[in-house]
């Protein structure tokens, strides 16, 4: 199979032929080059603003009380729902529910150290807060059981109340004024994906106890397990019922219960992206169909231009197989070459793009402590598919290139050698 | 070595049809040096495709070398011309993205002879014909004697035994055209048989055996002996013209 004197044939007519070549060459590449663009622009934004959900748990859900906005079983409106630790509990166990933190808030947080002071939130908690809002510890620990049990004066700091009140000192074991009640550090934290760490966390029980809130509770921060739209709306309407249940009011009050359900909006978020996917790939297909029409036409021009000098073949004895076999065996040469050359310019380019936004990230994260924004993020294309495109490609030119070659094979040769 | 018996050939089909060749009856020895002339539209190009197996015929028969052509395929008659034929037209039909060189050693690519070997024999060849210093030269950078001297060494590598040239002198001055014609001479004194097509006499009268085709059929043959005499008869005819 493999004839050198064949292929020097086939160079020979190659590097005769420049700008065929290059013509037939260059739609293939460009339609290569221009899918890989396509689906790494496409990659690039779905990865992006998928990493910006990370910034809390995907599935976390938020729970908030106000006042009833309609009368229930025979009670007035405008009633106000306070949430308790029993709550807390009641929460807890239901269905589908993964982790649950209870939130009560604390008004006017003068937080100090030394001569140093400032504003800031405090947020009392339960542990479980850490993995609902994907709270990284960059020092020392999260508010533990433990902390909860004992009622433990225990705080830990944003990184930018650190920054603010230590200045870079050892902060973990110093006590830290809030309103005036020293608690100590045992940990520095960041906010998961976010570029703010304004927040500083207690034990809930010592904040109901040190700031005067018995037993109440202001809000639920919680993660559920489900897989898709309907299942975590159906967690949402159990825990909805179940509060509602408690407190005597309409579950479908949302003025009384506010939630907010991130995996919902997550999903559609993702939904959307699968259709911004799909018309990306339309967009591909497109493409890759006019590189194929361009590939073909070329073909047929070629053969075209080709026809005398296959008849002057097939009269000094080229037999119709070998004529096939050289048009064909040179348009598959050509396409491949041109095909690989797309490939590696769409993914050099992509790649310079990817490092040219890494570095702007990382820019971005130094200015902000260490968490970037970006709605762009890894604009790379799994080579599977670039590789099968560009074997479509190939394929469809040689396709393309037998139909009027075979044809022209069985012009006979004095068709061909007629002057025109 | 050639023999036609009753071959006819038609072109289009149905009603349109054009009958061109009505009963050709033709032998032609080896080492014969044989010219077809004729008026436009006798025929005589199309006699010479056939003769050439560059076209097929609907009825009759035709002997080549002893072998019958007739129904071949495609890859058969393409090995036949490449063995037993060599070609020379009228417009040279040398690839235009090949030298010299490689235009005279095509024929040896198709019979699976080496790149090298070709090479040296095809400059063997266009020594012969006194072109060797014009080897590497492409087409467009020839004279039209040259190209046709190209073409004629194009068509002699392969050793044919026959040589179908039509019209070889059309596209050539008349002093060029004599010297194509005297290497034609000396191929044939070579024993090989010569078929040309022409339609200039004094070309024709150059060759042994003058076949004169009028609508399709042979009008007259005129052999060695008799070509004095023709030539004779057509100078007169000028005169009177």
């Amino acid at each position: 199979m493999f004839d050198i004197d064949k292929w020097q044939e086939i160079f020979a007519t190659i590097k005769k032929n420049k700008m065929r070549t290059f013509l037939t060459g260059f739609s293939v590449a460009w339609g290569i080059f221009m899918l890989m663009i396509l689906l790494g622009a496409g990659n690039g934004l779905s990865n992006g603003v998928a990493e910006n959900f990370m910034r809390d748990a995907v599935n976390a859900m938020w729970l908030w009380s106000g006042r009833t906005s309609m009368p229930y079983q025979g009670m007035k409106e405008n009633r106000q729902i306070r949430f308790t630790n029993a709550d807390y509990e009641l929460i807890k166990h239901l269905e589908g529910v993964e982790f649950t933190s209870g939130r009560y808030y604390i008004s006017g947080n003068r937080f100090a150290y030394g001569n140093e002071s400032g504003e800031y939130t405090a947020v009392t908690c339960h542990p479980e807060l850490k993995k609902v809002e994907s709270i990284e510890i960059e020092k020392g620990r999260f508010i533990n059981e433990i902390d909860i049990l004992e009622t433990r004066k225990s705080v830990v700091l944003g990184k930018d109340i650190y920054d603010a009140l230590f200045k870079n000192k050892e902060a973990i074991g110093e006590y830290v004024r809030i309103n005036n009640v020293p608690f100590k550090v045992v940990g520095i934290c960041l906010e998961g994906g976010g570029t703010r760490h304004r927040n500083a966390y207690i034990p809930v029980t010592t904040g109901q106890k040190v700031f005067n809130g018995a037993n109440r509770l202001h809000n639920f921060a919680l993660t559920i397990n489900a897989n898709s739209i309907e299942e975590s709306k159906a967690i949402e309407d159990r825990v909805r019922a179940a509060l509602a249940r408690k407190h005597k009011f309409d579950e479908t009050d949302r003025a009384a219960l506010g939630s907010y359900n991130k995996l919902e909006n997550y999903l559609q978020t993702m939904r959307i992206f699968e259709a911004i996917k799909i018309f990306i790939w339309i967009i591909g297909a497109g493409t890759l169909i006019a590189g194929i029409v361009g590939v073909s036409n070329i073909m047929l021009i070629v053969v075209k231009e080709r026809t005398k000098e296959i008849g002057i073949r097939k009269a000094i004895g080229a037999s119709p197989a070998s004529v096939v076999g050289l048009i064909l065996l040179e348009s598959i040469l050509i396409t491949t070459i041109a095909g690989y050359v797309g490939l590696v310019l769409g993914t050099g380019l992509m790649e310079g793009v990817n490092f040219f936004v890494e570095q702007q990230y990382a820019a971005a994260a130094a200015a902000n402590s260490g968490n970037g924004e970006t709605i762009f993020r890894n604009p790379t294309v799994d080579l599977n598919i670039a590789a099968t495109a560009t074997m479509l490609l190939v394929f469809a030119g040689a396709v393309a290139g037998y139909i009027p070659a075979k044809r022209a094979a069985r012009i006979k040769p004095i068709v061909a050698l007629r002057d025109e | 070595m050639i023999r036609l018996n009753n071959v006819h050939k038609s072109y289009g089909n149905g009603s349109n049809s054009l009958h061109v060749l009505k009963g050709i009856d033709l032998e032609i020895e080896q080492g014969e040096f044989v010219s077809i002339m004729g008026s436009s539209g006798s025929g005589k190009s199309t006699l010479l495709n056939i003769l050439g197996i560059l076209d097929n015929y609907d009825e009759g028969s035709y002997h080549l070398n002893g072998t019958l052509i007739k129904d071949m395929s495609e890859k058969q008659a393409a090995r036949l011309r490449n063995e037993l034929l060599g070609f020379v037209f009228q417009s040279f039909n040398l690839i235009s993205f090949k030298n010299a060189m490689e235009n005279v050693a095509l024929p040896l690519y198709y019979q699976g002879v080496n790149r090298k070997k070709r090479n040296k024999i095809a400059l063997e060849y266009l020594e012969k014909l006194g072109l060797l210093p014009w080897a590497h030269h492409m087409p467009n950078e020839l004279s039209g004697g040259q190209k046709q001297r190209v073409a004629i060494a194009r068509s002699l590598i392969t050793r044919p035994k026959i040589i179908v040239a039509d019209e070889p002198t059309g596209a050539l001055d008349t002093s060029t055209s004599y010297e194509v014609m005297d290497i034609l001479t000396k191929i044939n004194n070579d024993g090989i048989t010569v078929v040309i097509v022409t339609h200039e006499h004094d070309i024709a009268a150059m060759t042994q055996k003058i076949i004169r085709l009028k609508d399709g059929v042979i009008a007259e043959i005129i052999k060695n002996g008799e070509l004095k005499e023709w030539k004779h008869q057509y100078n007169k005819e000028l005169e009177i013209a």
